[in-house]
């Protein structure tokens, strides 16, 4: 016992030093002011605060919640197949096809980002492509709307969704299934009634994964969004680089920061209910 | 019932069966009996449909149902480690099979009701199979294959997990089970003592063939060839001179002094040294050194306070000529 806590020790301290200290920071800085050069001055004020409620920002969370679900869902709906198709892979297969959906992450995520411009902006590779197979006479807007911004998100994101899942079906005893079979389920049923609620964890630590990270995403409206898709975490990055309201900026991610714990805490509770407690016990 | 003509099972160039004829009896008690590894449950996923098989048919009921998927054949499985579903309680995992063949909801409440009092779960209908015990989940496993009313039931090793005692109890109630049910089992297992308790034909199997069909008594008593008469149960081997081995079961063989007794039996075959006296609780286990060869023989005799056995004593062997099992070398 005493080791445990001793060797927990330095586990605390790092903690303490890139965790707790930073946030405290953030915190204090949320209830000061500033001057109009952008100096920071404390004043303990809640003004801040007050001013996340103004229409314009509320709305920009509120863009920001709709597409992180938009996001998470459409994770669900492409990663889920592909985290299926790898794991019914023979055993050999599967460690290949893993490091095929991880391999984007070993390259710069801005460099991915901008990739994905050259392929969508109007002489880009999409656009040009079409053309020439005379599907289309002009080259569409397929950069800075919503859409490029949704495509970038579950791109970037979808790894997220698919190892979880992976793990879950990866775990799934197959004689359950063989065990449906025998019992007069035809595939997709036994697919639906054992497979799909035996994974279910997978998809809700997927979902946690990706909601939270899309919730802060900035890189990808900025360079696939254009002006007209900022997002809170754009907003944040903003009020910290450009517009040097640092408390203004802070506020915003306590903000953030609160509501992303609420919402985990709802969805835990919600899964918890749902699952009717008898499962793991 | 269930036919098998010319089955056979390869994985990849391995011949784990070689082309084999089986039937299965309506309202039979079957074991497929034979060691680990034999391909007991390789035969028992063919006939449930899991598995291809590489050639031959199989009829269920007089109808072909080589080609036909698991959810489409009238048969439930047991399976080896129960494969309960662990995300239902036990009332959802027996009612699985009714839902699938879309049973109406009276119809299952009544099916499921019986099955549960039959296997007494009524009080654990509410549980998720981690919070049941080992034979408590076995009985659940039994009772959603039952529920079904299926032609056959297969059952693969399904007390292999439980403890010695427990195992006892629940292959009498199943064999009652089956018994009062009527319905047709295919029943796989490596153990002898389950086999010759339960069934009402042993099918003794070795890496994929048949070496004997026969009911308990005969597999026991008439073993066809050595592998069958060893694997069933103690066996010493004789050679009398004709040509033949001679078996005998160790309780058919028994001891006498040396210098003979005034009992009426006949004369004893063969005269030895017991080398060890081992107690096994009703019976003794007498293990003899033959004289003149090295032969070592065991044989059982009871408990006898007047008469016991000690090391290093001199005694004959005797045995009644009706005992005795011929097995061509
Ligand atoms: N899917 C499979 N692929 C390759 N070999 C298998 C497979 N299933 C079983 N075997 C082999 O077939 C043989 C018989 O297995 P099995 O039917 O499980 O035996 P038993 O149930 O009698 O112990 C074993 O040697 C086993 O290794
Ligand atoms: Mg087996």
């Amino acid at each position: 016992m005493k080791n445990g806590k001793f060797l927990i020790a330095p586990l605390l301290l790092w903690l303490g030093i890139f965790f707790a200290i930073p946030l405290l920071i953030v915190v204090v800085v949320s209830f000061a002011g500033r001057t109009p050069y952008g100096q920071v001055i404390f004043n303990w004020t809640l003004e801040n605060y007050v001013r996340f409620f103004e229409p314009l920002y509320l709305s920009i969370f509120a863009d920001t919640l709709w597409v992180a679900v938009l996001t998470t869902v459409f994770t669900i709906i492409l990663g889920y197949p592909l985290a299926y198709y790898i794991a019914q892979l023979p055993k050999k297969w599967q460690q290949p096809g893993l490091i095929l959906v991880m391999i984007p992450f070993w390259i710069n995520f801005l460099i991915r980002s901008f990739a994905w411009v050259i392929i969508l902006r109007s002489q880009g590779v999409l656009n040009t492509l079409l053309i020439k197979l005379g599907f289309i006479t002009a080259p569409l807007q397929l950069l800075y709307n919503d859409t490029a911004v949704m495509v970038g998100m579950v791109y970037s994101l979808l790894p997220f969704m698919v190892l979880p899942i992976y793990v879950s079906l990866e775990q799934l005893d197959r004689r359950l299934l063989e065990a449906a079979y025998d019992l007069g389920a035809t595939p997709f049923t036994a697919f639906r009634k054992i497979t799909l609620p035996l994974t279910l964890s997978g998809i809700s630590e997927g979902t946690i994964l990706v909601f939270i990270s899309s919730l802060g995403m900035f890189i990808v409206p900025e360079i696939m969004g254009g002006a007209k898709a900022a997002l809170v975490g754009n907003l944040i990055q903003n009020q910290f680089l450009s517009a040097r309201n640092w408390p203004f900026g802070s506020a915003l991610s306590i903000v953030l920061a609160i509501l992303s714990l609420v919402l985990i805490t709802i969805y835990y509770k919600a899964l918890a209910a749902g699952k009717g407690g008898g499962k793991d016990a | 019932m269930i036919r098998l003509e010319g089955i056979s099972k390869r994985f990849g160039d391995q011949v784990i069966i070689p082309p084999t004829d089986l039937t299965v009896n309506e309202g039979e008690f079957l074991t497929l009996l034979g060691p680990s590894g034999c391909g007991k449950t390789t035969l028992l996923r063919m006939i449930a449909g899991l598995e291809t098989p590489s050639s031959g048919k199989i009829f269920l009921a007089d109808k072909e149902v080589t080609d036909l998927p698991p959810y489409r054949r009238d048969v439930n499985m047991v399976f080896q480690h129960y494969a309960l579903f662990p995300h239902m309680t036990v009332e959802e995992n027996i009612r699985f099979g009714l839902k699938m063949k879309k049973v109406d909801l009276q119809e299952q409440d009544k099916r499921v009701e019986q099955v549960l009092a039959m296997t007494r779960l009524q009080d654990l209908r509410h549980r998720y199979p981690k919070q049941m015990s080992g034979g408590q989940q076995q009985r659940v496993a039994i009772a959603r294959a039952l529920v079904n009313n299926p032609k056959v039931v297969l059952l693969d090793e399904p007390l292999g997990a439980l403890d010695y005692q427990l195992r006892k109890n629940l292959q009498l109630e199943l064999a009652d089970l089956q018994y009062d049910l009527g319905i047709t089992f295919v029943y796989v297992t490596h153990d002898r003592e389950e086999a010759l308790t339960m069934s009402d034909r042993i099918i003794v199997m070795n890496k994929g063939l048949i070496e004997q069909d026969g009911r308990p008594g005969e597999i026991y008593h008439r073993p066809g060839n050595e592998f069958v008469a060893k694997f069933i149960g103690e066996t010493n081997f004789f050679d009398l001179g004709d040509g033949l081995t001679t078996l005998l079961r160790p309780e058919k063989l028994n001891l006498c002094p040396e210098e003979g007794d005034d009992g009426a039996h006949p004369a004893p075959h063969f005269f030895g040294t017991i080398t060890d006296v081992v107690f096994y609780g009703t019976i003794d286990k007498v293990f003899v050194d033959l004289d003149g060869s090295k032969q070592e023989v065991v044989a059982y005799q009871y408990f006898d306070d007047a008469r016991k056995w000690r090391m290093d004593e001199r005694v004959g062997i005797w045995w009644y000529p009706q005992d005795e099992v011929k097995l061509s070398k």
